[in-house]
């Protein structure tokens, strides 16, 4: 089948057969390896893209289902390979250990933020639930999110 | 001044843009995707396998089953070579793989994979310690795959006896006896392992592959396959989180295999369901007899453990070793027994696992005390502190002494969680210990290239699972060679490239990757020093002096380092270890009596690291480490059904801490006295964070309660069936 998307700014026409999943479309046919296939249940977090600006597990989509919307990946977060404030809170604060699951974080994260721009850490902790870290860096995530919406303060 | 700065993470930038490359994100020309075909039960004697099928759908290359595969069948392991690449007339546990498809796309290996018909006939199974010990329960393993060993008509692989002084002669006056019970559980790194393997020119084969131990696994499929070591190449992209889950041979022997039959590059990705059945921590049953004088010190430890291993040996008797080794954990013990056994089950294969049998010991060793100090009236950190061994005491009698302050650590942790301070109501706190023994024998190698502008290259066999290994290795050689930390590049993860490290494991790549990467540096500044005095040059800059012996065509210095351990054979060990890893955890919890909730308001671990190279890599692997340990300690366990089959299979069922689970507070502590063996008096890290977190919290739970738990994990029903008297369902 025939969609229309929007990825990470660039409108493009692609061709997907209507059983593949968003996240497969955008592993295995785009290349957009950032997002990160775990559970494939959509318990985990780590492929969450967003989709007109909210959050999904793109495991839990097919790829049909995303025509003529606007998917941002974590490749689209960076602007001329200059971190937006999220990702750079991330490393300031030691949110990154093994790195597999922070695609799914600062998406999920950035997610959070656009809704709530200055949330408290239950917020935080409540708005990524959903993205699991084996590495245990919850703390230092949370607080990469809460330096982040600071900088925007 | 680089060390001791908490540097940005080496490799930071690629992890939060996603253009860091994991095994599964990595895509070869003419490449085939790989199916496993399971069945679906533990045990079973396998009676035919048809692939007529399979072999005929579209775009199927190759079904490979045990029949095509050499004869006999080429086994592996890191220890014993037991694991046969598919199974081999029976399947051992759930989820070993009887089959594999080979397609040109996904879609056409898991379409395939359906199409393989399987006839089997399921065997009763040996899925727990009591079955393991029953002589009425079938063999797991062929005795014929251990024919010297005296015990191959059981399920015991090893049983190993550890101790000093005479127990049977030790006064006591309160002796405490109770078993202890740790749960499997499994490591559920984020990434599922993933295998790429591909011919290479030359009669040679690539793999790829989330390794810790990438010469190992070139030294076994060299075996396997035949091959000289220099035809094997070993890529071991950064793993996506390991745990010890990723140090040994999995799938890649079976990757390797199809690459030479089809000529062609192959990839497998496990499912995370698949990576359940691969991988898990050993669980345990521990009988432990303790001894106390009246003032609250040891007499004597009298300790059996058995630890329930999976279907094949892989790294198990070095667990039991290490484990038993410290049974008694960091104290003085006049005398001490302590027996252990690895028993075979038709479960997954139990593997390293962060702590390497440490926390199970600890489980035990700790509520022991606990239950000591509250027949004694004895306060639970009084108790630990007139125990601990003093730093310099040979608290193993001819091994390493303690090489820590130790009591710095635990009043540390004391003070943090408010020890003695007034409780509120429903609340209770813990505190316990637990030491490791790290890395004893091997060698590490490393390689330095200062190039002619002043920058360097650390080659490394180091893997950077998310410990910071890269940014910490480039911090010593900034450091050493005197030069900014942004002018060096660390290389890892490639048999080709790198030169010999034994392992990433036991908390070692610090202090001997560490030094190595040291010496080569200093091996640097000497040429540096010799070439200064020939150009008659001593005080100019470095750069200066590069640029006029080398300008940019006439070559670079190499500066080469290693360090090593020498095996001893006398040893238990093979060797005394070169530091221990010690841990202090605190926990405050409040306990809902109604549905048996535990909620942890403070959580405090101290690490004693000698010194912190990078304070921020340091403290965020303690948390993580205490996060994971709050896992098996309040919600993980593997359960099994009457067929072998893990009923809670995947991230649904089986769950993991989730920001949702975490202290309302928690802090890391460092105790840095500089008196470890690695660089500038460090010491290993990592590991501890979850070496005593179930006993310090399950002491908490029982200062919130009454009621004492000596199974794992603290889950809402037990505790809440404790509290009411109803005991295990």
């Amino acid at each position: 089948m025939r969609i229309h998307v929007t990825v990470n700014g660039s409108p493009r026409e692609l061709e997907v057969a209507p059983n593949t999943t968003l996240l497969d479309h955008l592993r295995d046919d785009l290349h957009l390896t950032g997002t990160k296939e775990c559970c494939d249940m959509g318990e985990c977090g780590a492929c969450t893209v967003l989709i007109d600006g909210r959050s999904v597990n793109s495991c839990l989509m097919l790829a049909v289902e995303a025509d003529a919307s606007e998917v941002t990946t974590i490749e689209g977060m960076a602007r001329d390979g200059r971190l937006n404030a999220l990702q750079d809170a991330f490393l300031a604060k030691g949110a990154v250990q093994c790195g597999f699951c922070i695609p799914g974080q600062v998406m999920a994260a950035q997610y959070l933020l656009q809704r709530n721009p200055h949330p408290t850490l239950a917020e935080v902790r409540e708005g990524l639930s959903g993205n699991l870290c084996r590495c245990g860096g919850y703390v230092q995530i949370c607080e990469a999110v809460l330096a982040a919406s600071e900088f925007g303060r | 001044m680089t060390i001791g700065t908490s540097e940005r993470r080496f490799g930071g930038y690629e992890r939060v843009t996603g253009s860091q490359q994991f095994v599964a994100d990595i895509s070869l020309e003419q490449m085939l995707h790989v199916k496993l075909v399971h069945v679906d039960c533990g045990h079973a004697r396998i009676l035919s396998i048809d692939t007529a099928q399979a072999s005929a759908g579209p775009g199927v290359v190759c079904v490979l089953t045990a029949a095509e595969l050499p004869q006999p069948m080429p086994r592996y392991g890191p220890v014993f070579n037991d694991r046969p690449i598919l199974a081999v007339g029976e399947t051992k546990y759930h989820g070993q793989a009887v089959a594999a498809v080979a397609a040109e796309s996904k879609a056409a290996a898991e379409a395939a994979a359906e199409l393989v018909r399987v006839e089997y006939e399921e065997l009763p199974g040996v899925f727990t310690v009591a079955a393991a010990l029953d002589s009425a329960s079938p063999l797991v393993q062929e005795p014929e795959l251990r024919p010297d060993d005296p015990l191959n008509h059981t399920n015991v692989l090893r049983e190993k006896r550890f101790g000093w002084g005479d127990v049977e002669a030790a006064k006591a006056d309160l002796i405490v006896e109770n078993v202890y019970m740790f749960p499997m559980i499994t490591h559920f790194a984020i990434e599922p392992h993933a295998f790429i393997a591909a011919p290479e020119g030359g009669g040679g084969v690539a793999v790829w592959t989330a390794t810790q131990n990438p010469f190992q696994m070139q030294r076994i499929l060299a075996r396997m396959l035949g091959l000289p070591v220099a035809k094997v190449r070993v890529r071991a992209p950064d793993p996506g989180g390991a745990f010890g889950g990723k140090q040994h041979p999995k799938y890649e022997p079976l990757v390797a295999f199809l690459a030479l039959r089809t000529g062609r590059p192959v990839r497998l990705l496990l499912t995370l369901e698949e990576t359940f059945q691969e991988v898990r921590r050993t669980s345990c049953e521990i009988r432990a007899r303790t001894g106390f004088h009246g003032d609250g010190t040891i007499s004597f430890q009298d300790i059996r453990s058995d630890f329930l291993m999976g279907a094949y040996a892989d790294i198990a008797e070095r667990v039991i070793d290490k484990s038993n080794y410290l049974a008694c954990g960091p104290y003085r013990v006049p005398s001490s027994r302590t027996v252990v056994r690895a028993l075979f089950s038709h479960t997954t294969p139990s593997t390293a696992f962060r702590g390497f049998g440490t926390p199970q010991v600890s489980w035990a060793h700790e509520s022991q005390m606990d239950d000591a100090a509250r027949r004694l009236g004895m306060d639970r950190v009084e108790i630990r502190l007139r125990n601990l061994a003093r730093k310099g005491e040979a608290f193993v009698p001819g091994d390493t002494p303690a090489d820590g302050d130790w009591a710095e650590s635990v009043r540390k942790g004391a003070e943090a969680i408010g020890w003695g301070t007034p409780l509120a109501a429903g609340r209770g706190r813990g505190l316990a210990v637990a030491i490791k023994a790290s890395a004893t024998t091997g060698a590490s190698y490393s390689i330095v290239r200062l190039h002619w502008d002043g920058s360097a290259t650390v080659l490394a066999g180091t893997s950077d699972m998310g410990q910071g290994a890269r940014t910490v290795l480039a911090q010593v050689a900034a450091h050493e060679l005197g030069i900014p930390l942004e002018w060096t590049t660390v290389v890892m993860g490639d048999t080709a490239t790198v030169p010999f490290d034994l392992q990433t494991s036991a908390s070692r790549s610090t202090v001997f990757m560490g030094q190595a990467v040291m010496r080569a540096c200093q091996d640097i500044n000497a040429q540096l020093k010799q070439m200064a005095a020939e150009l008659h040059a001593t005080d100019a800059p470095v750069v200066e002096l590069l640029r006029a012996r080398f300008s940019e065509v006439r070559g670079e210095v190499i500066g080469v380092g290693s360090y090593r351990s020498e095996y001893q054979p006398d040893h238990p060990l093979g060797g005394a270890p070169s530091f221990y890893e010690f841990t202090c955890t605190a926990s405050e919890v409040e306990v809902d009596e109604g549905t048996g909730e535990i909620l942890l308001v403070k959580h405090v671990t101290v690490a004693d690291v000698g010194k912190a190279l990078n304070p921020q890599h340091v403290e965020m692997q303690d948390e993580g480490a205490a996060v994971m340990g709050l896992g098996h300690t309040l919600m993980e366990h593997i359960l099994l059904d009457e067929s072998g089959r893990i009923r809670n299979l995947g991230a649904l069922d089986y769950r993991i801490p989730t920001t949702k689970d975490l202290p309302l507070e928690m802090h890391s502590l460092l105790v840095e006295n500089g008196d470890g063996p690695g660089p500038y008096g460090s010491k290993g890290a990592g590991e501890g964070g979850l070496m005593a977190t179930a006993p310090a919290v399950a002491s908490a739970v029982t200062e919130a309660t009454g009621v004492v738990i000596r199974d794992l994990p603290l889950t809402p029903e037990r505790v809440w069936r404790e509290i009411h008297g109803k005991g295990d369902a």
